[in-house]
């Protein structure tokens, strides 16, 4: 007998008789036997989304999303964006004790400091004469006029674990909110099918330093702030695919049967948190197409992908980078997309080779990529690590290297209204400290916040009886490179 | 009328006339109350408004005025007292929070600070009342209140209910009914022991007919060995318990046996106050047993580094921090942590007394950057925890090794015969087997490290005062043993009955674990910033209470229970819902959904797999692969368990710091890295592809699906009532039969003409499908269960 009608028959007569059972979706059953779940069915079709503290936002904001190409480990501002003619002068020569005494040293604590020159060529490129090195020929030969170069950044930390999540949280104590969770709660998010904080990594080379998923991590924050990892192989998502033998079609029925028993229960319960978890099941379940969509790029053209220089999920920085686009077009708010390839404290010259050789072609084709299609203007582009290198010579195996260094590094922005082709602030002739326009994390915290809208003081959550912000106590707007 | 326009222009006619209007503006949303009280009514708006520059903070103070306390307040500075008692109008600070110049009026415009019209005629009202001061509340010795007389007497089983009702009578209003039994005893179940109850006890409850029926649960889940587990599962979150180091290479440390630690002593109900000391001082205890050595390894649970280039003294220093963060959020609910800097902006923490409470921990023995061997090497000092099993193979290895000391000095002095080289590989063979054992980091004291102030945290700057041990200055002297107060002194002062924090901090905490808020809602801080608590007598009560009770944690938990106010519905009648909509009242009690450890329990005890033993290595469920390819030193791989081990409770699960196992996390577990005092609950999309698609759900549905086949009955109704039954402990109605039905009936008939897909849904999972049984018509009931494992109900406590 079928189950139905021998179900129908043990309990009861009344309803049942002459209806079709087949062909008839689970939902709509549910509503004709239950008429409250059609309210319950339809609050949850008001997506629950949160549309951020700030509607509307304190300033026009002049971009929409940010894509952070985060170089970890380290880049070295010396062989890349800040050329320093008087510390090639002096390499091999000892380093002038006036700029290191009493400065906090990594792993050139107790040796003998030395100056090392620049290990790279550094020619200017584009109508305003950016000043790059050799390592980028992409990215200067194409986009060097739309890029603002920062040489004055200086942070606070001076390791790798401890400079990470200052560069991310503002703090280095864990447990404190990520920039991508912190503009989420200020913002809410654009999409529906995807989340609204997205990081990827990459990784080539030798053991690159470890990356630690507190550098995505909401803290205090409700943990739907929460960055969401895309993985290279396996489900892009944690727990995305359906399991074995479960097709789309028997998912949702067990989805749509998961519906409707939450609408019934909330008649006997009456809780608002259960349409929330309806909305939440209907994403989840859009995201089961939305994601596999967004990461099959055959609907990209052929020259769209030599563009970047990759052919489909391959775990590279270029179709990681290619994945940005599509992630903005797309309305994901903040994509990091993380590179751990710059810890380069020797044999500095053939490693930062490499490295800047993988990221080089692809970031300059994001750029070139968003400006055709019209999306650089309201999309931020950040290229930077957690600190800078040493003008001191370091290490010896295979040629020389240098030490993490805090008092001054570059980082560079394009689009999001920030001008491009300058330069800002600069370091002194040994590229030690940044001394002209010093522009501290908070500072650029507080300018990224500003590009999307939100005044830094007043983005707060209140914690352990305190305000707490994104920028601690501190941040200027950088304004001078403000388009 | 345009209230905006006549808001601008009373602005420019004056300050009072602004004043005046207020009533109007404020439009009668809540009255004055007719009697000010400083803690409830003005601390919270002077504190949050004012004291960042008028406060505790002499460095950042300004005017030389300070607000916090009242002799300073009222006094004379340039011609001017902030506050006049009696005299509102001609007090400055109403002046200036009211003054027509934005340049003028406080708080400044810059510091995004607002005082509502409201809070301003609460401050004038509580001058011309005379400028009152009390110290703040939770700095205040608790005492017992005359027990409040309330009308419907009947309803008060203890003194709890008579705290809540006489507030809810005030407000006219009624408590809601009892929940009906099965409600209770599911409540009860989650809340003791974060387990379901079974069908059995479920019948069994249901059919007492006993007036102390509800008692005798109460008291089965309080001797139940899984109410330790659940009481660790807070514990281990405050104390910010994990396998791993949490700094950069984030390596494994061996520690859990202090969570085993922690599960026994909750289960042997140990007073809290020699919880507190063994775990804060048991290394000081005189001839200490090794449980209480373990215990110490709550000294040793802040993160700790082996990076390259990182320097010792800077992360001693950070490692300092740490411990007083947390040692004063655990114990004190207080946010000492802001003092390391600069002096508290609105407690009376100064940055000496943060530096002097940190020497209490000087003596512990540690590195700032672990620098021995490989990255597999442990963080000494460590205390091998073998199982008896283990304790018994090395006596035997003992007894062999002296047997070949006999035989090689035999041979030594006939010169015949060379087993020395048995010897020696006896010798190394337990060496690895004692390498093996669990170990876990306990605190070894030595000679106290300087501690001195550092100026604005500065680790590398030394011009700070040289400090010893102390409690906070203004919490009162701490008398001395010897010398130099030491770890003891300070477990004694934190469990002293006079200690006006700890008790109250710790029921205010226990309260939230079974009515969904705290009696003050800030868990993490009853400090100035922290929130009045929402009934004041009642945690006073049971802050006196825990103490007199020789801290007796099942004690207090059973007062907690045993109320009328905790075994009310938790259905808000609809006036309920909009008068008290976040339960503050306690009118009712409240839903919330399970924690992220219980959701994976319940699920793995309703299909029959969870394994149920207490304590041991902490275990590897299933976890996506590749999710570790971040770390590095060493690189790793995630060895997933076999057997048993996978389906052990959540609180055993092996705790990544920088990577915690992804079902955990999508369910809000923290990374304990830091403290938490509260989880934060969401509800995401995450969690419900975790449920959806996670092998442990999958393969729990299917194996409860087996015990439906198996012992669900004949009929496909039976079998659904039956899963009713196990999963939610009732009976399913008419239209949730049909549901789930009409999904069995399209499923069976998918699955027969797809018997392949059946194979495969089935297989998922270590555990395998039974032979025996139809694959498709095991697919279809898995389709069930997985449907009943999804839903609200499953993951929520009513």
């Amino acid at each position: 007998m079928d189950p139905i009608q021998e179900y129908i028959l043990q309990q009861t007569r009344r309803q049942f008789l002459g209806r079709a059972t087949r062909g008839i979706g689970s939902m709509a059953l549910a509503s004709l036997l239950n008429p409250a779940l059609l309210s319950a069915a339809s609050a949850a079709t008001a997506p629950d989304r949160w549309n951020g503290l700030f509607n509307p936002t304190h300033f026009q904001p002049k971009a929409k999303r940010i894509i952070y190409l985060y170089m970890s480990g380290g880049p070295s501002h010396l062989e890349t964006f800040d050329y320093k003619p008087e510390l090639r002068r002096l390499d091999g020569e000892p380093m002038p004790e006036s700029f290191t005494k009493g400065e906090q040293i990594a792993q050139l604590q107790g040796a003998e400091l030395r100056c090392l020159g620049s290990q790279l060529e550094f020619a200017k490129y584009g109508k305003s004469g950016q000043e790059i090195s050799s390592v980028f020929p992409h990215i200067s030969s194409t986009i060097a006029d739309d890029m603002c170069i920062i040489r004055s950044m200086q942070t606070e930390q001076i390791n790798h674990d401890p400079a990470h999540t200052f560069m991310n949280s503002g703090t280095a104590i864990s447990g404190r909110p990520s920039m991508g969770s912190w503009l989420l709660y200020g913002l809410g998010s654009e999409c529906e099918n995807l989340p609204g904080f997205v990081v990827l990594t990459s990784q080539v080379g030798r053991s690159p330093q470890p990356l630690s998923s507190r550098q995505w991590h909401s803290g205090f924050l409700p943990s739907k702030f929460q960055g969401v990892k895309f993985h290279s192989s396996g489900d892009p998502i944690h727990y995305l695919s359906s399991p074995a033998g479960v097709t789309m079609d028997r998912q949702r029925d067990v989805v749509e049967t998961v519906q409707a028993l939450n609408g019934i229960h909330n008649d006997s319960v009456d809780d608002a948190e259960i349409a929330t978890r309806i909305s939440q099941y209907e994403m989840a379940f859009r995201m089961q197409t939305s994601v596999p969509d967004l990461i099959d790029i055959r609907d990209e053209p052929q020259h769209v992908r030599d563009l970047y220089g990759t052919e489909g999920p391959d775990g590279s920085f270029a179709f990681n980078c290619l994945l940005a686009r599509r992630m903005a077009e797309r309305g994901v708010r903040f994509i990091q997309l993380y590179h751990r390839d710059w810890d380069h404290h020797n044999d500095l010259k053939n490693f930062i080779s490499e490295a800047a050789g993988t990221v080089d072609k692809a970031t300059a084709a994001l750029v070139t990529d968003l400006k055709q299609r019209g999306m650089l203007d309201d999309t931020l582009i950040i290229w930077g690590g957690e600190f800078g290198r040493t003008p001191m010579v370091q290490g010896d195996k295979g040629g020389p290297g240098r030490d993490h260094h805090i008092k001054g590094f570059s980082l560079w922005m394009a689009g999001g209204g920030v001008k491009g082709g300058i330069t800002h602030g600069a370091t002194d002739d040994l590229g030690y400290n940044a001394v002209e326009n010093v522009v501290t994390i908070h500072d650029f915290h507080a300018t990224l916040l500003h590009q999307m809208g939100i005044d830094h003081k007043k983005l707060t959550y209140r914690f352990q009886g305190r305000d707490f912000r994104l920028t601690d106590v501190s941040g200027n707007v950088v304004r001078d490179i403000l388009a | 009328m345009n209230s905006v326009f006549r808001l601008s222009r009373l602005l420019t006619v004056g300050a009072a006339l602004f004043a005046v209007s207020i009533p109007a503006l404020a439009g009668g949303t809540e009255a004055l109350p007719d009697r000010i009280e400083f803690n409830k009514h003005i601390r919270p708006v002077l504190s949050n408004n004012c004291f960042l520059c008028h406060g505790p903070d002499k460095n950042k103070r300004k005017a030389g005025l300070r607000l916090d306390i009242r002799s300073e307040a009222v006094s004379e500075r340039e011609g001017v007292r902030a506050v006049i008692p009696g005299d509102s109008t001609a007090s400055e600070l109403v002046k200036r929070i009211t003054h027509a110049d934005v340049d003028e009026r406080m708080p400044p415009l810059a510091s995004e600070r607002k005082v509502t019209p409201f809070q301003i005629e609460l401050l004038k009202k509580w001058i011309d009342q005379g400028a009152k001061y009390e110290p703040h509340w939770a700095y205040i010795k608790p005492v017992v209140a005359p027990m409040p007389k309330v009308k419907n007497e009947s309803w008060v089983r203890n003194p709890v209910d008579g705290y809540i009702l006489v507030n809810l009578e005030a407000q006219g209003l009624q408590p809601s009914p009892e929940a009906d039994r099965v409600t209770l005893i599911r409540r009860l179940s989650f809340d003791l022991a974060g387990l379901p109850p079974t069908p059995a006890e479920v019948d069994g409850f249901v059919n007492d007919s006993a007036p102390d029926a509800y008692e005798r649960v109460v008291d089965r889940l309080l001797a139940s060995p899984h109410f330790g587990e659940r009481m660790a599962i807070y514990w281990l979150d405050l104390v910010r318990y994990a396998d791993t180091v949490g700094y950069h290479g984030d390596q494994l440390r061996g520690m859990s046996p202090y969570r085993d630690y922690v599960i026994n002593a909750f289960n042997a109900n140990m007073p809290f106050d020699q919880f507190t000391r063994e775990q804060l001082a048991g290394d000081l205890i005189e001839d200490a047993t090794l449980e209480q050595k373990l215990a110490t390894g709550y000294n040793r649970l802040n993160m700790v580094t082996r990076e390259g280039g990182a320097q010792d003294k800077d992360y001693l220093v950070r490692y300092a921090a740490d411990r007083i963060r947390t040692t004063a959020t655990v114990w004190l609910g207080s946010s000492l942590a802001c003092a390391q800097c600069h002096d508290h902006k609105f407690d009376p923490f100064t940055t000496r007394d943060f530096y002097r409470f940190g020497a209490f921990f000087a003596d512990i023995e540690e590195k700032g950057v672990q620098t021995n061997g490989t990255n597999e090497e442990p963080f000494p000092p460590l205390i091998n925890f073998p199982t008896d099993e283990e304790t018994a193979r090395l006596a035997r290895y003992d007894e062999d090794i002296k047997r070949s000391k006999v035989v090689l000095s035999i041979e030594a002095a006939t010169r015949i015969g060379n087993r020395k080289g048995d010897h020696d590989k006896l010798a190394r063979e337990r060496k690895v087997f004692e390498e093996n054992f669990l170990s876990s980091a306990i605190t070894v004291p030595a000679e106290p490290r300087t501690m001195r102030v550092l100026p604005r945290g500065n680790w590398m700057d030394e011009s700070g005062e040289i400090v010893t041990p102390a409690i906070p200055e203004f919490l009162g002297g701490m008398w001395m043993r010897g010398d130099r107060p030491t770890r003891l002194d300070l477990a004694a002062w934190l469990t002293d009955p006079d200690n006006p924090l700890t008790a109250r901090v710790f029921m205010n905490r226990l309260w939230r674990m079974y009515f969904g808020t705290g009696i003050s809602r800030t868990l993490d801080d009853v400090g100035s910033q922290g929130e009045w608590p929402r009934h004041p007598d009642l945690l006073d009560y049971l802050a006196v209470d825990f103490v007199d009770s020789g801290w007796d944690i099942k004690h207090a938990v059973k007062l907690l229970v045993t109320s009328s106010a905790y075994r009310q519905t938790s259905k808000p009648v609809s006036s309920l819902k909009e008068l008290d909509p976040f339960n503050r009242l306690v009118a009712r009690q409240s839903r919330f959904r399970l924690d992220a450890e219980v959701i994976r329990d319940n699920a793995l005890k309703v299909s029959g797999l969870l394994v149920p033993a207490i304590g041991g290595r902490s275990v590897r469920p299933y976890q996506p692969a590749l999710y570790y390819k971040e770390l590095n030193f060493p690189i790793r791989e995630y060895e997933v368990d076999k057997g048993e081990n996978l389906y052990r409770r959540g609180v055993y699960t092996h705790w990544q710091r920088t990577y915690l196992q992804p079902s955990l996390l999508a369910f809000d577990a923290p990374s304990r890295e830091e403290c938490t005092a509260e989880r934060v609950v969401s509800n995401t999309p995450q969690q419900a592809l975790t449920l959806l698609n996670d092998p442990i759900y999958v393969e729990a549905s299917r194996v409860f699906a087996e015990r439906i086949l198996r012992e669900g009955g004949e009929s496909v109704a039976a079998k659904i009532d039956w899963a009713y039954r196990e999963a939610y402990s009732r009976k399913p109605l008419l239209s949730e039969g049909a549901l789930l039905i009409e999904l069995y009936g399209k499923h069976l008939r998918e699955f027969s003409g797809d018997p392949e897909a059946a194979k495969a849904f089935i297989d998922i999972g270590e555990n395998p499908a039974p032979d025996d049984m139809d694959p498709v018509l095991l697919a279809s009931w898995s389709s069930v269960s997985r449907t009943l494992f999804n839903t609200h109900e499953m993951i929520y406590r009513y």
